[in-house]
């Protein structure tokens, strides 16, 4: 599903840092992959490469069988609104909008409108236990329920492809493991492929398989 | 360290794009008041400079009507006992063949002028150059002016015929003042002002009481005749143009008040970017009150930097002004002058203080929602839109409506529509102050747009209609001010054309001069005219000012040949004629002017100083006037020259018969009468130089519009762009989630448009308001004109379209740095 080919990237800085020399990486369908590492190791940036927001110095990104270097800004913006879903450490959620249409953005990005959207975004609430908290405003949830929506907006457009960066760097150690577990399982039931960025054990703990990223590559633990 | 300056320090090296915008527009709302202001003043200092010195050691003066009166006042006013000298003068306008401007000429006794008005006596080789009759003195600018030196000749135009001067030598005059000096005799004999006088300057016996001589010598005197102190003549002459330089000084102020706006929304705005970090100061101990003085001094050091920046521009644009426009910036009150530029410390000083005001204004009401925050609430980050919860509440806004109302009607100050101004200001803030409600009352009507970019615009600014408002106040007062103005100087321009349309019934105009000029037509004259070949019809006209009341500008007598069944037809009236009855008063037609100034109504009995006796008239109707502010009044010429003998006329106006040509007639009086001894138009070129001398006069206030406007399209950019980088999170969000840059800047551009549209509805609503106040109020009680109201429908509908489209791409433009690489890392920053 995802494989890195000798993927190399440079902080720009200043100074300029080289992050990682040569990174390769093959993710299986329906597998779920963590990477740990030392601050400013290039974690967040080999997300962003994955995803396409990012461009390699060397190497290449094919993603379910596309080449992302290849395309151009446009073109890695369309793949990403159409197969990848995103979880961010501090669940960016738009506060003028309420819960159940923060949910239904990857939807209207993808032009599914109206009955079919309120549909989807309906199931994945319900997956995540906030069923009636669709036309909640985003002030009045908690940090975990936050969470829960930023994982429900990133499956409801049935990505191929889940990224999360830190999803539990911002939540208390029980929410944190509540959050991870219910990723998990929902990665899972929808057969997503999820790469997950984290310096938490229990977080970590929760994929098939840990990796630490270091200058030169990935190696498992 | 202090941390609050630290603070203050980190915030404008933080935001030095807006700080600098914010601190420009107030430095241009300063630079404008005080050019106007430095200009305004110059003038008026060297006109009452002018007098002054002109006026020598002349403790009174008196004047009569500018055709003059009987010098044997003169021998009256010089035998009182307390009059040390008198020194009689005959002022007259002299007109100078092939030139379209008049030199002011003074005849004088140059042995009486020596011990009172000194200036006034010439200064040549020969003494007895004085007395001649065909010797005449410049002034330096009057030798500039005609480009003469001393030895050349002059002629001057007297009636239709011309006189001609040596000149004999020059004048102390002060510098810039055109004028020109002859003996008295010379004046009255060449001018045919035999035996009359204009002027008699008097100095008091020393240790005598001026006020004491003054009322003796009153207590002498005929009817339109007055006797007043010189620096009342200047003073005359300011309050004559007062509401002209109060409105442009007005003008200028609204710069500064959209100014003011622009420190608002940075202010507003810096205030929410920054809501974690005073949250997290308010924790660390700083109180309220050291929290609001911050702030307020954050908006202080752009009134200083701003004003300091606008007093020396300022300096600058008023010398460009004065080359430009003149010193009357336009109006004609003291065209031909050319005063040195006045630097005022004090008045510097004033405008600066404005500059600073003006922004701590804009400043207050960001520094009360931050010192109101919660810190604990504030210190979580989130909605911001709490930041303008403030605004909420529509009292104050309504409040300001209501004030307005209470005080438009209320009359002038001083002659000075002061209650007017205030309301105009009342309805400004008021409106500014219930924008969110505005704001949100209008996005909710919008109809649903679909589930993309636009969509979302839509929703954001329906969710923070207060940070709408920031966006939307500069442009709502600039739309106001601009379209307000359109529509009084629309309304004004038409009611011109429409009133020259009616006053200008014949085909043919012809002038010799005006009031007080050495050109004029006599009985002769008049029967020549009449029976030029092509001329089916005449009609002639005398014109005098005469003045009613000492301390009042004089009015303008217009003796024409007009009677009083057919009035209508030939005076704009406003609203009906009465009959006059034969065995009563002859009837007067007043003009709107006069009628505010002294209470006249039809059917009243005013007089009016004629031949030095106050004669009754019949107040027989009302008339709109655009030529003359100070007051006209129009009488039946027959009854003019029955009561005073003079049958010398300024103006005709002539019918052509069937077959006859303008320009035919043109040549034929010119033949007749010398080639440019008398002016000549037709209604069409009469009705094109007004409406090109109506734009120069505007031309100020069309200036000062445009930098409203440009002020308000800055405040709009540097609010989209602050707003942009605020949200540089949620775009960096939505790039992650799939927005292409394009989206996003298209979600942009409909935010733009929203907000720009909103901008303009309120703005176009509000200014139409606003009009209404300029039309029926300001222009009313400051110039005593009324006129019908027009509006430019067409003008406004691109003025619109223009700003819309403007607008949305200036908020384009301004966020697109907003859509940069840099969001995609700005998910991951914390504050």
């Amino acid at each position: 599903m995802i494989r890195l080919d000798g993927l190399a990237r440079t902080f720009a800085g200043p100074p300029p840092r080289p992050l990682f020399a040569s990174v390769s990486l093959d993710v299986a369908r329906g597998e779920i992959v963590a990477i740990v590492g030392e601050s400013g190791s290039g974690k967040s940036t080999l997300l962003n490469l994955i995803a396409g927001l990012d461009v390699p110095d060397a190497g290449a990104v094919v993603v379910d069988g596309v080449t992302l270097s290849a395309l151009d800004d446009d073109g890695r913006t369309r793949f990403r609104r159409e197969r990848i879903g995103f979880v961010f450490q501090a669940f960016h959620v738009l506060p003028y909008l309420p819960v159940g249409a923060n949910v239904a953005l990857p939807l209207a990005l993808n032009g599914v409108r109206d009955a079919a959207a309120d549909a989807r975004v309906a199931e994945l609430l319900d997956a995540v236990g906030l069923g009636d908290r669709a036309a909640s405003p985003p002030r009045e949830l908690s940090g975990g329920e936050l969470q829960r929506v930023a994982i429900a907006r990133a499956l409801v457009h049935a990505p191929a492809i889940v990224l999360a960066d830190e999803p539990t760097g911002n939540l208390d150690p029980r929410t944190a493991a509540t959050i991870v577990a219910l990723l998990r399982d929902t990665v899972k039931r929808r057969q997503a492929t999820a790469v997950i960025v984290t310096h938490s054990r229990a977080a970590a703990a929760a994929a098939d398989r840990v990796l630490e990223l270091r200058p030169d590559g990935l190696v498992g633990i | 360290m202090d941390i609050a300056l630290a603070v203050m320090r980190g915030t404008f090296v933080a935001h030095r794009g807006r700080t600098l915008v914010a601190t420009l527009a107030i430095a241009l709302g300063v630079a404008l008041g005080f050019s106007i202001h430095t200009v305004n003043r110059s003038a008026i200092a060297e006109f009452t400079q002018g007098v002054s010195t002109l006026s020598g050691s002349a403790d009174l003066v008196v004047r009569g009507p500018a055709d003059g009166f009987d010098e044997a006042v003169y021998a009256g006013v010089a035998r009182e006992r307390d009059v040390g000298a008198a020194s009689p003068v005959v002022e007259i306008d002299a007109r100078l063949p092939s030139r379209d401007d008049t030199l002011p000429l003074a005849g004088v006794d140059a042995f009486r002028a020596a011990a009172v008005t000194p200036a006034l006596v010439g200064r040549g080789t020969a003494a007895l150059d004085l007395l001649r009759d065909d010797r005449i003195f410049l002034s330096p600018a009057a030798l500039a002016m005609l480009g003469r030196a001393v030895g050349d000749t002059l002629d001057v135009q007297a009636g239709t015929g011309v006189a001609t001067f040596t000149i004999a030598g020059t004048l102390d005059a002060p510098a810039g003042r055109r004028l020109a000096v002859v003996d008295i005799a010379a004046a009255q004999e060449r001018f045919a002002r035999l035996g009359r006088i204009t002027r008699i300057d008097v100095r008091v016996r020393p240790g005598a009481d001026a006020e004491a001589v003054r009322a003796a010598i009153a207590a002498t005197l005929p009817a339109g005749v007055t006797v007043t102190r010189p620096d009342e003549t200047a003073a005359l002459a300011s309050r004559m143009t007062r509401a002209y330089r109060v409105n442009l000084n007005v003008l200028a102020l609204v710069a500064l008040f959209t100014g003011s706006l622009l420190v608002f929304s940075t202010q507003a705005l810096s205030v929410v970017r920054r809501r974690t970090q005073l949250a997290l100061l308010r924790t660390l101990g700083l109180s309220r009150r050291r929290l609001v003085a911050l702030l307020l001094a954050e908006g202080a050091a752009i009134g200083v930097a701003g004003a300091a920046i606008g007093i020396a521009a300022g300096y600058a644009l008023a010398l460009a002004l004065l080359r430009t426009f003149g010193a009357d910036l336009g109006a004609g009150f003291f065209r031909g002058d050319a005063p040195a530029l006045d630097f005022s410390p004090p008045a510097a000083a004033a405008f600066a203080l404005f500059g600073v005001l003006a922004a701590i204004a804009g400043a207050w009401l960001p520094a009360l929602e931050a010192a109101r925050a919660s810190p604990a609430a504030a210190i979580k980050a989130g909605d911001d839109e709490s930041a303008f919860r403030g605004l909420a509440s529509p009292w104050p806004g309504v409040a300001c409506l209501v004030a307005a109302a209470a005080i438009v009607a209320l009359p002038p100050v001083g002659g000075l529509p002061l209650f007017g101004y205030a309301a105009i200001a009342l309805m400004l803030v008021g409106t500014l102050l219930l924008l969110p409600r505005l704001a949100r009352a209008l996005l909710s009507r919008v109809p649903p747009l679909g589930a993309g970019g636009a969509s979302l615009a839509l929703a954001s600014l329906r969710a923070a209609p207060g940070q709408a408002t920031v966006s939307l106040a500069a442009i709502v007062a600039a739309v106001a001010l601009a379209v307000s103005m359109a529509i009084m100087v629309a309304s004004f321009r038409e009611s011109l054309a429409t009133w020259l349309d009616r006053v200008l019934p014949a085909d043919v105009y012809v002038r010799a001069g005006g009031a007080q000029s050495s050109a004029w037509l006599d009985a002769d004259d008049e029967r020549a005219l009449a029976s030029l070949p092509g001329v089916r019809r005449a009609e002639f006209m005398r014109v005098l000012r005469v003045v009613v009341r000492g301390d009042e500008a004089p009015i303008v007598l217009l003796a024409r040949d007009v009677d009083r069944a057919s009035a209508s037809e030939h005076i704009a009236l406003v609203g009906d004629a009465i009959d006059v009855p034969a065995d009563g008063p002859p009837p007067a037609w007043v003009s709107e002017a006069y009628a505010d100034r002294f209470g006249a109504a039809p059917g009243a009995t005013i007089t009016l100083p004629l031949a030095g006796r106050e004669t009754a008239f019949t107040v027989a109707g009302l008339w709109r006037d655009y030529a003359r502010q100070t007051g006209a009044v129009i009488v039946e010429r027959a009854s003019y020259v029955r009561l005073t003998g003079d049958a010398r006329i300024n103006d005709a106006a002539l019918w052509l018969a069937p077959g006859a040509s303008a320009d035919a007639l043109r040549r034929a009086i010119d033949e007749r009468f010398g080639k440019d001894r008398l002016t000549v138009a037709t209604p069409e070129e009469i009705r094109a130089l007004s409406l090109a001398v109506f734009d120069r006069t505007f031309a100020v206030t069309y200036a000062l519009e445009a930098v409203a406007i440009a002020i308000g399209l800055v405040g709009l950019s540097a609010t989209f762009g602050a707003l942009a980088l605020a949200r540089r999170r949620e775009f960096g969000v939505l790039r992650h989630l799939g927005m292409t840059r394009r989206e996003v800047g298209a979600m942009l551009a409909a935010e733009g448009a929203m907000v720009s549209a909103v901008g303009l509805v309120v703005g176009l609503a509000l200014g139409g308001a606003i009009s209404l106040v300029l039309v029926h109020v300001v222009n009313r009680q400051s110039f005593r004109w009324s006129m019908d109201l027009h509006v430019p429908a067409g003008q406004l509908v691109a003025f619109s379209l223009a700003l819309l489209a403007l607008a949305t791409l200036t908020a384009v433009v301004s966020a697109r740095r907003a859509t940069a690489g840099d969001t995609i890392a700005a998910v991951r920053e914390d504050w």
